[in-house]
């Protein structure tokens, strides 16, 4: 009788009334939001693929060194300015507290935007557009990605990496 | 005082139980179970203070324009506020109702005392070795501790401590289901409320042991004895363990909704057989959630990561929203069975609102469903995380589900717990029947504040906003309802806690009598009670029209959030 009691004999039935009407559309609706997913991995054009490939520390950093060294085209505030090439890679490196280089973009053009730590894990969001990504020691992530407007955007670090956590502040410039 | 006495088929006598019988509810009670559904209820109580400080201290630091702590004690006090939140105030309370149902519904006496001791003693110890530490200043990590982040071993240790201690108390439960059985306590199906208890401590037991194998080797890390584990991997097994036991805690919750229903409005499960196969579903269908912790990570493919979001969720949230129809429509047809009928709603204007085991339980299902369930399907769709990711909306999320959710049925059952297992009648009567108001309401407002926060960006764990220089009056104001909301759900906090205290020391004993009624639901004077079935159409309208309200909320948060997601950077 009650949830509390031990159930009465013969209580497996089959559900009836709203109930069973209730089950099939909630059960439609799981269909739906299990399809969505597949639908925009092959039609929707924001996607986390999480590729990454294995890095050490240090030899990302030397990356990012190179990088800065042959694409820099300025400088703010002591952090270089970059300019990749179009359809080519950028690097970004995270680190307690900063985000090296500024990255300088075009509108419109693709690129291959490595993010990786030096040091602890830390959080790659995107402002004021609202993009995260996770930023991860030892893992080169990968994204693809396509600015479709233009202005100065800010980075800010959303994963606690010690005191200096809120102050980790980065740009990316689109043109 | 007496046993309970069993006369088998023979014409022997059998003492059953040595405990004593319920005056109010006519079951039986074992005293050790009660003894240490006691301890950990009163542990839990404390724990969920130093939480709820914690909570109030953060709310008005969130609160730009406050900005109370500084940055190391912000960071000190988010770490302490997570882990005696989520960890310990629910952990003590679900052994203390592991204990429960396992007992008394199955008329059945606690497996053993010892290993109740040992579970508690391990549970306790570690919980204060964790404060101790982090009130140290030494793991300055928040609760998830994510490598290569390195607090003091006492901190993995104590963490270990609880988890092994209470698994240890899982054990005992399963273990008075076993000799149950065998002395055949009862006849027939265990009912439901142990069915759902049952479900939590099998998904309890697969998700401690994902912490034993990610807190063993980070332990060995942090005392030098072994190479540092890789982060990702952490990540992977730590959500197997972060992400299980939330819905360790919906089956508790839901559990504890039956509960109430039952006690409150004498409510009946509408179909058993639907109710057991939705927290079936939980048990077989959870196993992979952690996948959407981890839906921006790198090294993770999107095949992974959308398999296991909707593999291993939808059947889940099928489940829960199987239980969010069963639980009102039980409410309803027993409303309706005393005479309540009048319109659609006529049976949920006329509940016992002013009985905070009702009102807190209702809340928390309302909550939960509107706020938790359709947030979190939400958020955790794989692409979608891209615009949610470790912003507030998270703790936004996370808030109505185990606070509004979970903690608020918690709070709920406790107004039956006090008077039924510590034998006390409740003081501040009229405090108490706002109290679930006043929580509740608290946490809706904190957790629409971070929400849409979150949407502007806000990030979560994050001390200072103002350096960025992208967040507007609006994030601020929304800041601002954080704070607010923040302060409203510690004053329900508070008051929760002082009743509970003032209860045990100052409550009038009902030792012998039953317990003073809150106001449970009866029929009106000269009406008789019909019974109603389940297919009867008129029985359920109310309850329907409820969860197509709620299904049409659902589609539009959800596709608003698509629609949002479509607005961003095209990425892969
Ligand atoms: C008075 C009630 C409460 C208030 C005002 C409150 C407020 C907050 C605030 C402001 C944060 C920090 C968000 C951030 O900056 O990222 C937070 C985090 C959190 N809260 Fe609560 N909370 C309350 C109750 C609870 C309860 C009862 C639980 C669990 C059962 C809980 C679980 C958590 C968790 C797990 C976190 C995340 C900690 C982390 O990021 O490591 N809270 N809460
Ligand atoms: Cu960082
Ligand atoms: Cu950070």
């Amino acid at each position: 009788m009650s949830s509390i009691l031990v159930p009465e004999r013969g209580w497996f039935r089959a559900p009836a009334g709203h109930e069973k009407i209730w089950i099939g559309l909630a059960l439609s609706w799981c269909l739906v939001l299990t399809v969505m997913m597949p639908y925009w991995h092959f039609r929707g054009k924001q996607n986390s693929r999480g590729e990454a490939y294995a890095v050490v520390p240090t030899e990302f950093a030397a990356r990012v060194d190179r990088f800065i060294a042959a694409n820099k085209v300025g400088e703010s505030n002591g952090v270089p300015i970059v300019e990749p090439a179009p359809g080519g890679d950028a690097f970004v490196l995270a680190r307690m507290w900063s985000w090296n280089p500024i990255l300088k973009l075009r509108k419109g053009e693709t690129y291959r935007v490595h993010l990786s730590s030096l040091d602890l894990q830390h959080g790659f969001s995107l402002q004021p557009l609202n993009m995260n990504f996770q930023v991860m020691p030892g893992y080169d992530h990968v994204l693809t990605l396509t600015p479709t407007s233009a202005g100065s955007f800010t980075i800010v670090c959303n994963e606690f990496c010690g005191i200096g956590h809120s102050n980790m502040i980065g740009h990316i410039i689109v043109e | 005082m007496s046993a309970i006495v069993q006369t088998l088929v023979d014409g022997t006598k059998k003492i059953l139980n040595p405990g004593r019988v319920c005056a109010t509810t006519g079951l039986s009670v074992c005293r050790t179970a009660q003894q240490f559904i006691k301890l950990n209820a009163v542990s839990a109580v404390v724990f969920l203070l130093i939480g709820g400080v914690a909570a109030l201290l953060l709310a008005l630091t969130r609160w730009q324009t406050v900005h109370l702590l500084n940055a190391e004690w912000f960071y000190r006090i988010v770490t302490l506020h997570g882990l005696n939140m989520l960890i310990f105030w629910i952990l003590f309370m679900e052994v203390a109702i592991l204990y429960f149902c396992c007992t008394t519904p199955l008329n059945s006496k606690l497996f053993s005392k010892k290993v109740a001791w040992v579970s508690f003693g391990m549970m306790l110890t570690g919980a204060l070795m964790v404060d101790y530490i982090i009130l140290q200043g030494q793991a300055d990590v928040m609760m998830t501790s994510y490598l290569p982040l390195l607090a003091h071993p006492l901190f993995y240790l104590g963490i270990i401590l609880v988890a092994v201690g209470t698994l240890i108390g899982v054990f005992n439960f399963f273990a008075t289901l076993y000799i149950a059985k065998r002395d055949k306590t009862y006849e027939g199906s265990v009912p439901l409320v142990t069915f759902g208890a049952t479900a939590a401590a099998i998904i309890a037991v697969v998700t401690l042991l994902h912490g034993a194998i990610v807190m063993i080797p980070t332990f060995t890390y942090s005392m030098g004895w072994t190479p540092q584990p890789d982060p990702m991997w952490y990540r992977l097994i730590w959500w197997g363990l972060g992400h299980q036991s939330q819905q360790v805690n919906v089956c508790a919750m839901v559990s504890v909704w039956y509960f109430l229903a039952s006690v409150t409005t004498g409510a009946r499960p509408l179909n058993e057989a639907v109710c057991r196969t939705a927290f079936v579903l939980y048990v077989l269908f959870i196993n992979l959630a952690s996948a959407h912790h981890l839906l921006v990570d790198p090294g993770i493919g999107a095949t992974w990561k959308i398999w296991n979001t909707s593999y291993a969720m939808y059947l889940a949230v099928l489940a829960s929203m199987i239980h969010g129809f069963t639980v009102p429509a039980s409410v309803e047809v027993a409303m309706r069975e005393k005479g309540y009928v009048r319109g659609l709603f006529g049976w949920l204007t006329s509940a016992p609102w002013g009985n905070p085991g009702f009102s807190g339980f209702f809340l928390s299902l309302v909550i939960f469903g509107f706020g938790g369930g359709i947030t979190g399907v939400t958020l955790g769709t794989q692409q979608i995380n891209i615009i949610a990711h470790n912003t507030l909306r998270i703790p936004g999320h996370f808030h109505v589900t185990v606070v509004g959710g979970t903690t608020l049925s918690f709070m709920a059952l406790a107004f039956y717990v006090i008077p039924l297992i510590f034998e006390k009648d409740f003081i501040w009567r009229k405090a108490a029947r706002l109290q679930p108001y006043l929580f509740g309401i608290g946490i809706v407002m904190l957790a629409v504040g971070m929400s849409f926060a979150g949407s502007m960006g806000v990030p979560r764990r994050s001390w200072d906003i103002d350096v960025a220089g992208v967040y507007g009056p609006a994030a601020h104001l929304m800041l601002g309802f954080v704070g607010v909301g923040g302060i409203i759900a510690f004053v329900g906090l508070l008051l929760f806690v002082l009743l509970c205290v003032g209860t045990l020391f100052f409550g009038k004993s009902t030792k012998g009598r039953a317990m003073t009624d809150w106001g449970v639901a009866k029929a009106p004077a000269g009406v008789a009670v019909t019974r109603l079935e389940e297919h009867d159409l008129s029985a359920t309208k109310g309850t329907f029209a409820m969860v197509l309200i709620f299904l049409a909320c659902f589609a539009v948060y959800y596709f608003a959030n698509w629609k949002a997601l479509a607005d961003v950077w095209p990425v892969r």
